[in-house]
């Protein structure tokens, strides 16, 4: 692709393809499909943070007028999970429930205010347990204990790695630095409360609409739980109104309604409510942290070892997967010669956490950025340039062994440092206002799918027909991402046309390619690959076909504005559907598919396929505050970020992506909790979300956003459609570690935990008054039994890849 | 979505209709105005009134008038009044007005709704599940108050703007029954009971709000929440001070809303602000007072001791701003 470098359709500002419907309210998301006979479907849920299920008696609820039927954990024998390692959910509670919220039981009646009305007559007998509310607590408190399967008490996961001998790394460093961190758990808050429609077609296969980021996963657990073949089962991901990894999850509602409409022969819809939304949560897992870093007095890193802490939830979600990445994608940023990391997720009696933007990378991301401000001052360094000095290399290997392949993070910080005046503004603004910066980085896709399988990752197929129209398929799913637009825009571009030519069926497993779905940032990447792949097949073809007609070779076809033209003679062309009717006239229906399989991965240690993917992001990110020393008051006045996407396929699309990223990313730095009330052990064992509303829980409004200055820097990517990597993501990194570094600079006081509350900054202030530290975060670190970890030389060190007994000595 | 509970709906025409079925019905029956506090509370089951009066069709609420002193209707819109000219005077409601909620709210709320507005409590403004699981609470349904588990009243809060500022313009308001009409002042309005925090009977409906002439006086209000665009009040500061010519306090009234169960007069303001001038010193020693009456407790958004940090600079600002200081910037902040 690097031989043509003028693009017609990539890297403009372009309106999204699916923008006019969403903008007049065309677009059908899952409540708002209706289907004739169709009835609505409520769930009973938990009252006990912790409890078992003694009995439940749903004979009055069956009686209800209106009511056609009640469900329970008794109708769903085969549980699920999103990880085929950790399948402890089903779909409704069958012996025990284990935080307030988890499902027991459903109605189903002719609406919904008859099916709410009815599970009130549902009665369920419970014998309440004692109930682990936190990390500490799950430490403390084996017994009783939330799933049989853990690592240990509950304690859902240890896992440690050590690449290099760390503490010979931190010995041999001029100032080893040790801080403690806390992040704070959030939700993904998407305006589209979940919701979805299942009924038997007519064929008898069962089809189920929903707001899902993941129809292939659900696909294939869907025929599981409810003992169907695959293929008798369709998924359609509606658009989602926002997922954000809130919807990567199976939920319990999709299967109630499956079984409901198979049960009934009628169609059965769900929309949570709000509330309920935050129950399902699979959000942000609140984590502390431990991280010892050793440096050289001329800023560099000797080595790092990180601890983690998780607080998972009730059940394992993607927990495996999260508690990794609190670990697997720091060394992808700075050069660390040798890194050790052990992470810890807990069990605990709320709404599991999961994958939210960013998944598991965000809270270790603070804790690093955050010690390097620290870094930076006790070596009398600038931040910015300690970081330049840092800098991973393009086409290295990480410490922990995963490829990097371009990477434009000196061109980010240098892009920051310059449009924010950083270098007149750092340790320079009057007290009271501040600048920080930091960093981040992220993969384009995981390279792994969560099931083992040698298949490709994306698949699309084209059609064209002789009216010139293209049709592409893929099972990629628009989660206001702007996949689809995505996939129009590429097919568009090897074609010729516009992405009004180009018709996208998305995310039915009836009709598309399987495509893994909307999270890891991987759809342009991967779905982008496979287009052009499968667009390329057609356009071979095209050309074949049009260049017999004008009467030259295919090396002198070119595609362009809707024509088909020769190269040497413009004014010699075909209309695109010309060169269409010529293709099929010569070769018959028109269509090819193509799929993307990433690149094999260096990292061969167990656990080395969390982590690896076929291209890295990468971030800088200044933040501008002004705080109110009397108030503890932080207003951010503006933030500059820089990312490097490799290649903007669609500037409005990707600058509103690192502007969404900087949106959620404050409410995370400023204010938001997805925080819990225990009520005095004494008198209650409630343990029950604090605020699980729109009002109450609090997330920025559009009046609290500032400016924000974006800058995409371009540094393609070989393994990247046109050179393209992610944006949905890695802009969310740098902003709250950069907000807490801007404080700093502010006022000179450190909240090492998010989010920064005015209440943290007047404590702070307070205790630096006193002369004690001017911080607040942890105090200390629980004792956490982690094991031996891996040992694992670093590519420098030699090895290939595999971990080895500590002992041996490679070279 | 969460659904609202059966009721009847009745749309009386005139007040002395609406007068008529609320003494009817009795408890079971609600005045139902702009419905933007009342709905939502009745999807969470906090309220479930068999009957609805729905005083929309009502003539003579929404009207509004002015000579030596002002009388608004109760069911004046908040969008209305926040943007009604004759209110340059009433500094400190048209303020709270402008500040409640959000501008699609304010289109339907009612300054009679805002004054009666239900109190608030972080364990209340839950839904029916929600409070089942803590096994609800003294408010609604249960035996304890879980913000003070010792506490035998109910510490629900307050929560809204007008209140204060029209307690600190010294507003009655008229309640109109079948039996007649009786006038009330508003700081007499308000119990300091989270449960029963109004002296209107069931039967009443609050139809009219007069404040006094302001000729001479400068008001203002002051709200601290989390959001400019929506939150509640976690603190409400209303200040008016009448000063002569040489800048000599003649008369001040300063009251607290969202600091307990209502709204209410801060008499020691007056008296350290009275006969001074509204000097550095004096408005540091009003402030202080004025703030060691906000005793805030853990039922609603942020740290209840940074709440009562702030509460000294809140009341400053506002006495600030009366004296004639541009505080545009900070105001933005909140």
């Amino acid at each position: 692709m690097t031989a043509r470098e003028r693009y017609s359709v990539i890297g403009k500002a372009r309106r999204r393809v699916d923008g006019r419907a969403k903008v007049l309210g065309q677009t059908r998301f899952a409540d708002d499909l209706t289907l004739p006979r169709m009835v609505h479907a409520k769930l009973l849920r938990s009252p006990h943070p912790h409890a078992e299920i003694v009995r439940v008696d749903t004979s009055r609820a069956a009686a209800w007028p209106g009511v056609l039927l009640v469900l329970t954990g008794a109708d769903f024998p085969i549980g699920y999970g999103i990880l085929p390692v950790t399948p402890d959910e089903y779909p409704l509670a069958r012996e025990r429930v284990r935080y307030v919220g988890d499902p027991v039981a459903a109605v189903v009646a002719r609406d919904e205010r008859t099916a709410e009305a009815a599970l009130a007559a549902i009665e369920v007998e419970y014998r309440p347990l004692r109930t682990i509310a936190d990390a500490a607590d799950a430490l403390a408190h084996p017994e009783p204990r939330l799933h049989a399967y853990s690592e240990q008490g509950n304690i859902h996961r240890l896992q440690a790695l050590e690449f290099g001998d760390v503490e010979e790394a931190l010995a041999g460093a001029d100032r080893v630095f040790e801080d403690l961190y806390f992040y704070q758990g959030s939700t993904h808050l998407p305006i589209e409360q979940h919701a979805a429609l299942a009924a038997l077609e007519p064929d008898g296969r069962l089809a189920l609409w929903s707001s899902t980021q993941v129809p292939h996963y659900l696909h294939r657990m869907m025929a599981r739980v409810l003992g169907r073949p695959a293929a008798r089962v369709r998924i359609v991901a509606c658009p989602n109104g926002g997922g954000f990894g809130g919807k990567t999850d199976l939920c319990n509602h999709e299967f109630v309604v499956a079984r409901a409409a198979e049960r009934l022969g009628r169609p059965v819809k769900i929309c949570l409510t709000r509330e309920e939304v935050f129950y399902m949560h699979r959000g942000r897992h609140p984590v502390t942290m431990r991280l010892r870093t050793g440096v050289t007095q001329d800023g560099r890193i000797t080595g790092m070892h990180l601890q983690t802490l998780l607080d998972g939830g009730a059940y394992a979600s993607y927990g495996v997967a999260s508690v990794f990445y609190t670990g697997a994608l720091q060394a992808m940023t700075y050069e660390i010669p040798r890194y050790k990391w052990e992470g810890c997720r807990t069990f605990t009696n709320k709404p599991p956490c999961g994958p939210k933007r960013g998944h598991g990378t965000p809270q270790p991301r603070f804790a690093q950025e955050v010690q390097l401000d620290r870094i930076a001052e006790a070596l009398e360094k600038d931040p910015a340039e300690l970081r330049l000095g840092i800098v991973a290399k393009p086409g290295s290997l990480s410490t922990n062994w995963f490829r990097i392949g371009s990477i434009g993070l000196a061109e980010c910080i240098d892009e920051v440092v310059t449009r924010s005046g950083w270098r007149g503004k750092h340790r320079r603004l009057p007290q009271g206002r501040g600048v920080g910066i930091a960093c981040g980085s992220y993969m384009s896709g995981v390279s792994h799918p969560i099931y083992r399988n040698a298949m490709p990752l994306s698949g699309v197929q084209i059609l064209l027909d002789r009216s010139g129209q293209v049709t592409v398929f893929s099972g990629a799913t628009e989660v206001g991402q702007g996949s689809d637009d995505v996939l129009a825009a590429l097919v568009a571009e090897v074609l010729g046309i516009g992405t009004d030519d180009v018709r996208c069926v998305t995310g039915d497993t009836a009709l598309t390619p399987v495509d893994l779905g909307s999270y890891s940032s991987r759809v342009t990447l991967m779905m982008g690959n496979a287009a052009i792949a499968a667009a390329e097949r057609v356009r071979g073809q095209l050309a074949e076909a049009a260049a017999a007609k004008l009467e030259t070779t295919t090396e002198a076809i070119v595609f362009a504005e809707g024509r088909v033209f020769r190269t040497d003679d413009p004014a010699r062309a075909l209309a695109f559907h010309e060169a269409v009717i010529a293709a099929e006239e010569r070769f018959g229906t028109l269509g090819a598919v193509g799929s993307y399989t990433p690149p094999p991965h260096t990292a061969l240690y167990k656990g080395g396929g969390i982590g690896p993917s076929p291209a890295y992001s990468y971030t800088a990110c200044v933040v501008e505050v002004a705080v109110d020393e009397a108030t503890g008051w932080v207003s951010v006045e503006k933030v500059w970020i820089a990312h490097d996407i490799g290649r903007t396929l669609n500037r409005t699309l990707a600058e509103g992506q690192v502007i969404g990223s900087v949106y959620m990313a404050l409410g995370e730095a400023l204010m938001e909790e997805q925080a819990f009330r225990r009520l005095p052990p004494k008198l209650s064992d409630a343990l029950v979300h604090r605020a699980p509303s729109m009002l109450d829980y609090k997330s920025p409004t559009a009046l609290d956003m500032p400016e924000v200055d974006v800058v995409l820097v371009e540094d393609p990517d070989p393994n990247g459609p046109f050179g393209a990597k992610e944006v949905g993501q890695g802009p969310l990194l740098p902003v709250m570690p950069a907000l807490a570094n801007a404080v700093y600079d502010a006022i000179g006081v450190r909240i090492d935990e998010v989010p920064v509350t005015p209440g943290k900054i007047l404590r702070a202030l307070e205790r630096k008054a006193r002369g004690e530290p001017a911080r607040v975060g942890p105090e200390h670190f629980p004792d956490v039994p982690y094991p031996e970890p891996l040992f694992v030389p670093p590519p420098w060190e030699g090895g290939d890849g595999r971990e080895i007994r500590r002992e041996v000595k490679l070279r | 979505m969460m659904r609202l509970p059966d009721f009847e709906l009745r749309r009386p025409r005139t007040l002395a209709e609406a007068a008529t079925i609320l003494a009817g019905e009795g408890p079971a029956a609600r005045p139902l105005a702009g419905g933007t506090d009342l709905l939502p509370n009745m999807k969470r089951r906090q309220q479930t009134p068999r009957v609805l009066v729905a005083l929309g069709e009502i003539p003579g609420l929404r009207t509004f008038t002015n000579g030596a002193a002002l009388a608004i209707g109760a069911g004046t819109t908040l969008a209305a009044l926040a943007a009604d000219t004759r209110m340059a005077q009433y500094g400190a409601l048209a303020q709270a007005a402008a500040r409640v909620a959000s501008p699609q709210l304010r289109n339907q709320a009612t300054l009679g709704g805002n004054l009666c507005l239900d109190t608030r409590c972080s364990y209340y403004d839950q839904s029916e599940p929600w409070r089942r699981a803590i096994g609800c609470c003294l408010k609604k349904d249960g035996d304890t108050c879980w913000v003070a588990t010792a506490s035998r009243r109910c510490v629900a809060v307050s929560s809204s703007d007008c209140a204060p500022a029209l307690v600190a313009l010294g507003a009655r308001v008229r309640l109109v029954s079948r039996e007649g009409t009786r006038e009330v002042a508003l700081e007499d309005f308000y119990r300091d009971d989270g449960m029963d925090h109004l002296v209107k009977r069931p039967d009443e409906i609050l139809s009219a709000v007069d404040v006094p002439d302001a000729q001479g006086w400068r008001s203002t209000y002051w709200k601290l929440r989390r959001r400019g665009a929506i939150d509640f009040p976690v603190l409400g500061v209303a200040a008016a001070v009448k000063r002569d010519t040489a800048g000599t306090i003649e008369a001040a009234r300063v009251a607290l809303g969202a600091a307990g169960s209502r709204p209410f007069l801060v008499p020691q303001a007056s008296e350290a602000l009275i006969g001074r001038t509204l000097d550095d010193a004096t408005i540091a020693a009003t402030a202080r007072r004025v703030a060691a009456r906000a005793k805030p407790v853990d039922n609603t958004d942020f740290e209840t001791r940074w709440r009562k940090d702030v509460a000294t600079q809140l009341v400053s600002y506002a006495l600030r701003e009366l004296r004639g200081e541009d505080l545009g910037a900070i105001r933005r902040r909140f």
